[in-house]
C-alpha cells in the first residue's frame, strides 16, 4: 500500500495583530477609576492584558481582536462602562464572497492548522447563491461512512493531472503498441496559482512555491518570475506560456512536470513541439469562462491536452457582462458535455476563481471538476487583508513583502492541512474513499433548488 | 424497612412531583402547569432593546420611579439617590403615546432614550438579537416579553423564517384563557404492551452530556422537566448521580462512543434515544475537549482525564436496519418498560431511514435537522452537510403515511427549532413535537458567541466543566428560567391553536394547508404577511 498522506501541521502566530471583529468602547469618565472590582482583570480571556500594555507603552490603541463577545465585562462593570461595537475596518474586509468571516477563518486556519471548530449551531443564512445553495449528504444506517478524520481509515484526497489513454493496442507479440502518457499524480484535488495582483515578490512568490513543493503539489506561474530564489521547486512549477512565447523558455521546459498554455484557435498544434523537448511534459491548456467554454472543452478534450484549466473571476462567476452563472453551474455543464461525448475520462479539469473555502473544492467535486486551482486564499494566509492598497501602490498593511519564505510557506501548508482535514470530514460523512470517486457524484449532494420544488413546491405551490 | 416504606408512602402522598410522576405514565390531564415566578438576569447590567441615561441634572425626585409601571426606575428602600435602570424593561418609544413617558415627565430632562447599539454585535441570522432578548424576558417572567421584539422570525432568509399561518385560517378573536387547549403529545403510538407516556406539552430537552455542559445545568434541566411533567437527556457522556431523583425524567441516550452506558443507566429509564447523529456534525462523531475531561467527567465516561474523547461514526456494530433492529432488541431486552426513541440526521434517504428505525421497533423517530446547536462542532459540518429540518419533516411524514405507519410511530424534529412559532410550524408540516436544546440554554443567558469549546468553555457558565466558571450559575436558576420559558411558550401555543380553532394540538399535525411560504406568494398576497425581518449582519 502507498504510503498514506498527511501533512505536519505546527503553529504560526501571526506577524501582525489580525483585524478582529469586536472592540470595546469604555466611556472612561464614568469609571470610578479605583475599583476593586473591575471586570477588565476577571476576563477569562485575558484579553486585557495586551490592552494595559499598549497603553503603557502609549502606543497607539490596537483593536483587541482576541474579545470573545462573551458579554461579561459588558453585563458586570459595576458602573457599566463598557459597550462594544463592531470594529468597522473589520466590516470592511474583503468584499461579497470574500467576507470578513471568510478571510478571518482563513487567517485562523493559517496560524493554528485546525480546522474551524465552534460551538451553537449554525449562524449563517438558510441559504444562498453559488455554493451555498448545496448541503451535501451523509450517510446513515443503511449506508456506511468512512471514518477519516482521526485516521481510522485512509481517506485518499490524491487525483491526476496527466491525461488517460482511451485504450490499449497491442502487438502481435502482446507488447505494447506505442509508448503510455506519463502518470502524474498530486496528492490535493487543489493546484497553486501564482495571484492576479498583490503584493508579489520574490519571498512571496517563492514562499507559496516552497508550500507546493513540500505539500506535494504544483504552482502555475508566469515564467518571468522564475528566479533563482524559486528554481529548486522547478519539479513544483507549472509556468504559463502563451503560443508565442514558449520557444523563449526551452530549457525551463525540460526542467517542469507540466507547462500551461493560454487557450486559442489552434494552440494544439504546439503539443508536438513541446513534448519534442520533454517527451513526459503534462499539458494543461487555460480556458477563460466565456460563453463558449463548453464548445472549447469539447474541443480541445478530443487533443492529446492532459489537464483543462478553467478561470472565472474571483468571485466565482463566468466571465461574461450579462447574467453570469456561479462557478457550480458551469462545472456541471462542461463535465457532463464532456461525458456526453465520451471525453469526460481521458482529461482533467480543474477550476479557478472564487475557491475560498475547504467547502468549495468538495462541492466542485461534486459539479464534476476534478481539482480547483487557488491563488488568493495563498495571499490571505499570508495575513493580505484584500485592501488592494498594493494596486495603488500604497505600502501593504501586512507587510507582504517582509514575509520570510518559511513563515508563508508554513502557513500555506497549515491552510491545506486544515482545508484538506475539513474534505476529509465531508466525504466521510458521505462514505466517499476516494476524491475520484466524488466527481460527479451529484446524487451525494442536495441542491436547494431541487428540495424547494420536491417538496415546498407540492405544498405550497398553488 | 417497614419504616421506610411507611414514609415513602407519606411522601408520595404528600409530595406533588409524584402525582406528577404518577400521572405521566397515564393521566395526561391530572396535570397541572406550574406557576411562572420571576428569575431575574444573573448579571447587573441586563441588555435590552433600549437604553435610557441619566444625566447629572437629575435630583432624584423620584418622579420616574412613581410613574413608569414596567419597573425600569426603581426606588430603593432607604437610599435617597436615583439607581441605574433597568433598562430591558423599558418599552422604548412607543412609551411616547402613553401618560408615563419618563423622558418627558422628567421636571429637569435629564433623561434619554434611545435604541441600543450593543444590539448590532449580538446575534446572526438565525437568532437575532431581538429574539434573544425576548428569550431572556420569557425566561425572566414566563409571559410574552412586552418590549416590541420580534422573536417569531429570524433574518436567514429561507425555511421557518419565511413559512407564515395562513391569514385566512386565523380567526382573529382575543384569546380566552378559560378555554382548555390541550397542547400534550403522546410519545408511544405502537399498539405494543410498553407505556403510554403522555408529555404535556410538544417537546421535550436535547441531549447535552456531562462534560460538555456544567452539572448545574443538567440537574437544573431535570429539575425543570420534573416540574413540566416532561423530558429531558443525558446526552452521551453517561448518567451523573445527581440525576436520579429526577430519573422518571430522564432519557437515557446510547451514542456511538456508549461513553457511561450502563446496564443500570438503561434500566432506569423511561426512554432510552439511540444516537446515530447528530444535525450539528452529521456523519461525524462528537468530540470532547481533552480540556473538559475532568477527573469526575474521565469517571463517569471510564476514560482518562485530559485526554480529548472522540466518538466514533457510525455505531460500529450498525451498518445496516439488521443490525439496528438487533442494537434496539438488546435494549428492549434489558429494560422490557423503555420506550425506544431513535435520533438521525437528515441525509437525503432520511425516510427510508425513518421508516427502518419503525419497523426494528422504534416508538420515537427523532430527526435532527442540519442547523441544529451544538457544544463544538466543525463549521463546515454545520453549514453544509445534511438538509435543513424544515425540508425533513414533510419528506418523513409523507413517506410514513404513503406506509401506512404514521399513526403507529411518534415523529419528533429538532436542529434548528428556536421558538414557540417555530414548534408550530414544524408540528404543521408533520411532525408530532420536537426537541429543544439552543432555546433553552438562550433561556439561561446563552450569546450564542459560539467559544462553547475554546479555553476554559463557556464564559457565562454554562457549556464549561470549570471550576470556578460554574459558580456562576446554580441549578435553581436554570429550573426556573427553563420552566418560565416554556410557560411563555405555551401561552403563545394556546394563542394560536385557539385562533385556529382547535383544542389541542394533535390536530395540527401535518396541516400543511394552515400553511403559506412567502416565495410562493404573487406580490399582492405577500405583502398582506409580514416581510422576514432585513438585517445587515456582520457574521
Amino acid at each position: 500500500m502507498p504510503k498514506k498522506y498527511n501533512i505536519p501541521i505546527k503553529n504560526v502566530p501571526p506577524r501582525n495583530f489580525p483585524v478582529g471583529k469586536f472592540s470595546t468602547i469604555e466611556f472612561r469618565e464614568d469609571c470610578a477609576g479605583s475599583c476593586r472590582n473591575c471586570v477588565k482583570k476577571k476576563c477569562i480571556y485575558n484579553i486585557f492584558d495586551e490592552n494595559y500594555s499598549h497603553m503603557r507603552s502609549m502606543k497607539a490603541p490596537e483593536y483587541i481582536y482576541q474579545c470573545y463577545s462573551c458579554f461579561r465585562c459588558v453585563q458586570e462593570c459595576t458602573k457599566g462602562i463598557f459597550s462594544r461595537v463592531i470594529n468597522p475596518e473589520y466590516s470592511s474586509l474583503g468584499d461579497e464572497l470574500w467576507t470578513p468571516q471568510v478571510i478571518t477563518i482563513t487567517w485562523r486556519q493559517a496560524h493554528t492548522g485546525a480546522i474551524p471548530v465552534s460551538g451553537a449551531g449554525y449562524r449563517g443564512p438558510f441559504t444562498g447563491e453559488g455554493f451555498d445553495g448545496i448541503w451535501t449528504d451523509m450517510s446513515e444506517i443503511v449506508r456506511p461512512t468512512r471514518d477519516g478524520i482521526h485516521g481510522r481509515e485512509y481517506i485518499n484526497t490524491s487525483i491526476e493531472v496527466s491525461r488517460r489513454p482511451q485504450g490499449l493496442k497491442f502487438n502481435k507479440d502482446m507488447s505494447l503498441d506505442g509508448d503510455l502518457p506519463p502518470i502524474v499524480e498530486i496528492p490535493l484535488p487543489i493546484l497553486f496559482k501564482q495571484p492576479d495582483h498583490g503584493v508579489l515578490t520574490d519571498d512571496v512568490i517563492c514562499s507559496m512555491a516552497s508550500a507546493a513543493n513540500q505539500l506535494g503539489t504544483m504552482m502555475i506561474i508566469d515564467p518571468d518570475v522564475i528566479t533563482q530564489a524559486v528554481s529548486p521547486y522547478l519539479k513544483s512549477l507549472v509556468p504559463r506560456l502563451t503560443r508565442e512565447n514558449h520557444r523563449n523558455y526551452q530549457t525551463l521546459i525540460q526542467d517542469v512536470p507540466m507547462v500551461e498554455l493560454s487557450y486559442e484557435k489552434g494552440i494544439e498544434k504546439e503539443f508536438a513541439e513541446l513534448r519534442k523537448i520533454n517527451p513526459e511534459l503534462c499539458i494543461c491548456v487555460s480556458i477563460p469562462l466565456e460563453a463558449n467554454a463548453v464548445a472549447i472543452a469539447s474541443e480541445m478534450a478530443a487533443f492529446e491536452v492532459d489537464t483543462l484549466h478553467f478561470y472565472g473571476t474571483d468571485q466565482g462567476k463566468e466571465k461574461v457582462t450579462d447574467n453570469p452563472r456561479f462557478l457550480k453551474d458551469v462545472i456541471q455543464d462542461i463535465h457532463l458535455e464532456l461525458v456526453d461525448k465520451a471525453l469526460r475520462q481521458k482529461v482533467n479539469l480543474v477550476f479557478s476563481g472564487g475557491i475560498a473555502l475547504s467547502e468549495h473544492v468538495t462541492k466542485s467535486v461534486i459539479c464534476g471538476a476534478d481539482g480547483v486551482v487557488i491563488g488568493r486564499s495563498l495571499l490571505i494566509a499570508m495575513e493580505c487583508r484584500l485592501c488592494y492598497r498594493c494596486n495603488k501602490d500604497i505600502a501593504c498593511p501586512a507587510k507582504l513583502e517582509e514575509v520570510d519564505p518559511d513563515f508563508g510557506s508554513a502557513r500555506i501548508i497549515n491552510l491545506m492541512a486544515a482545508w484538506r482535514n475539513q474534505m476529509l470530514e465531508m466525504m466521510g460523512a458521505m462514505g466517499i474513499k476516494e476524491v475520484r470517486r466524488l466527481r460527479g457524484e451529484m446524487g451525494r449532494s442536495m441542491w436547494f433548488e431541487d428540495l424547494e420544488k420536491e417538496i415546498f413546491g407540492s405544498i405550497f405551490k398553488q | 424497612m417497614r419504616i421506610l416504606r411507611k414514609r415513602f408512602l407519606v411522601q408520595f402522598l404528600n409530595s406533588k412531583s409524584s402525582i406528577t410522576e404518577y400521572s405521566m405514565k397515564n393521566k395526561g390531564d391530572l396535570f397541572k402547569f406550574p406557576e411562572a415566578s420571576t428569575m431575574p438576569s444573573r448579571f447587573r447590567n441586563t441588555i435590552g432593546k433600549y437604553i435610557i441615561r441619566r444625566s447629572a441634572n437629575c435630583t432624584s425626585c423620584g418622579t420616574c420611579a412613581e410613574i413608569c409601571p414596567s419597573g425600569v426606575h426603581p426606588k430603593l428602600k432607604d437610599y435617597s439617590r436615583s439607581v441605574k435602570p433597568i433598562e430591558h424593561k423599558c418599552i422604548g418609544f412607543k412609551c411616547q403615546e402613553t401618560d408615563h413617558y419618563c423622558i418627558d415627565a422628567c421636571p429637569q430632562k435629564a433623561l434619554t432614550l434611545r435604541e441600543n447599539p450593543l444590539l448590532t454585535t449580538m446575534g446572526d441570522f438565525r437568532w437575532p438579537a431581538e429574539m434573544m432578548l425576548a428569550h431572556f424576558a420569557m425566561a425572566e417572567t414566563g409571559e410574552k416579553p412586552k418590549v416590541d421584539l420580534e422573536y417569531n422570525l429570524g433574518c436567514s432568509g429561507g425555511g421557518f423564517d419565511k413559512i407564515r399561518l395562513k391569514n385566512s385560517k386565523l380567526n382573529n378573536t382575543p384569546y380566552d384563557d378559560t378555554v382548555e387547549i390541550d397542547t400534550s403529545i403522546s410519545l408511544n403510538k405502537s399498539e405494543d404492551e410498553r407505556p403510554q407516556i403522555t408529555i404535556p406539552m410538544p417537546g421535550y430537552s436535547g441531549g447535552m452530556s456531562y462534560g460538555s455542559i456544567a452539572l448545574a445545568i443538567m440537574v437544573g434541566r431535570a429539575r425543570a422537566a420534573k416540574r413540566l411533567n416532561t423530558l429531558t437527556c443525558t446526552g452521551e457522556g453517561g448518567y451523573p448521580d445527581e440525576l436520579h431523583p429526577y430519573r422518571d425524567h430522564v432519557i437515557t441516550q446510547v451514542a456511538t462512543g456508549l461513553f457511561g452506558v450502563t446496564e443500570e443507566s438503561i434500566k432506569r429509564s423511561p426512554i432510552i434515544e439511540f444516537k446515530y447523529a447528530q444535525g450539528a456534525k452529521p456523519g461525524l462523531g462528537g468530540h470532547l475537549l481533552g480540556s473538559k475531561v475532568t477527573a469526575e467527567v474521565a469517571a463517569i465516561r471510564e476514560t482518562v482525564i485530559g485526554r480529548p474523547l472522540f466518538s466514533p461514526f457510525p455505531f460500529h456494530s450498525v451498518y445496516s436496519v439488521e443490525d439496528h433492529k438487533k442494537h434496539v432488541d438488546w435494549v428492549k431486552e434489558i429494560n422490557p418498560n423503555a420506550l425506544i426513541s431513535v435520533k438521525v440526521s437528515t441525509p437525503t434517504d432520511v425516510d427510508m431511514v425513518a421508516v427502518g428505525a419503525y419497523y426494528a421497533g422504534a416508538h420515537i423517530i427523532h430527526i435532527d435537522g442540519s442547523y441544529g446547536g451544538t457544544g463544538a462542532a466543525p463549521d463546515i459540518a454545520k453549514k453544509n452537510i445534511a438538509m435543513p429540518i424544515e425540508y425533513a419533516i414533510p419528506k418523513v411524514h409523507d413517506f410514513l403515511k404513503s406506509e401506512g405507519v404514521r399513526d403507529k410511530v411518534c415523529l419528533i424534529a429538532s436542529g434548528g427549532i428556536r421558538n414557540a412559532m417555530d414548534v408550530i410550524k414544524a408540528i404543521a408540516l408533520g411532525a408530532d413535537g420536537v426537541v429543544i436544546g439552543t432555546a433553552e440554554l438562550i433561556a439561561l443567558e446563552c450569546v450564542r458567541c459560539t467559544n462553547c469549546e475554546s479555553g476554559r468553555g463557556c464564559a457565562r457558565g454554562i457549556a464549561t466543566t470549570d471550576k470556578e466558571l460554574n459558580k456562576v450559575i446554580t441549578e435553581k436558576f436554570v429550573e426556573q428560567r427553563i420552566v418560565n420559558m416554556y410557560l411563555a411558550w405555551r401561552q403563545q401555543w394556546c394563542e394560536i391553536l385557539q385562533q385556529l380553532g382547535m383544542k389541542s394540538i394533535r390536530e395540527l399535525v401535518g396541516r400543511t394547508d394552515l400553511l403559506v411560504h412567502l416565495d410562493y406568494l404573487d406580490q399582492a398576497e405577500r405583502s398582506l404577511y409580514q416581510p422576514a425581518p432585513k438585517s445587515s449582519m456582520v457574521l
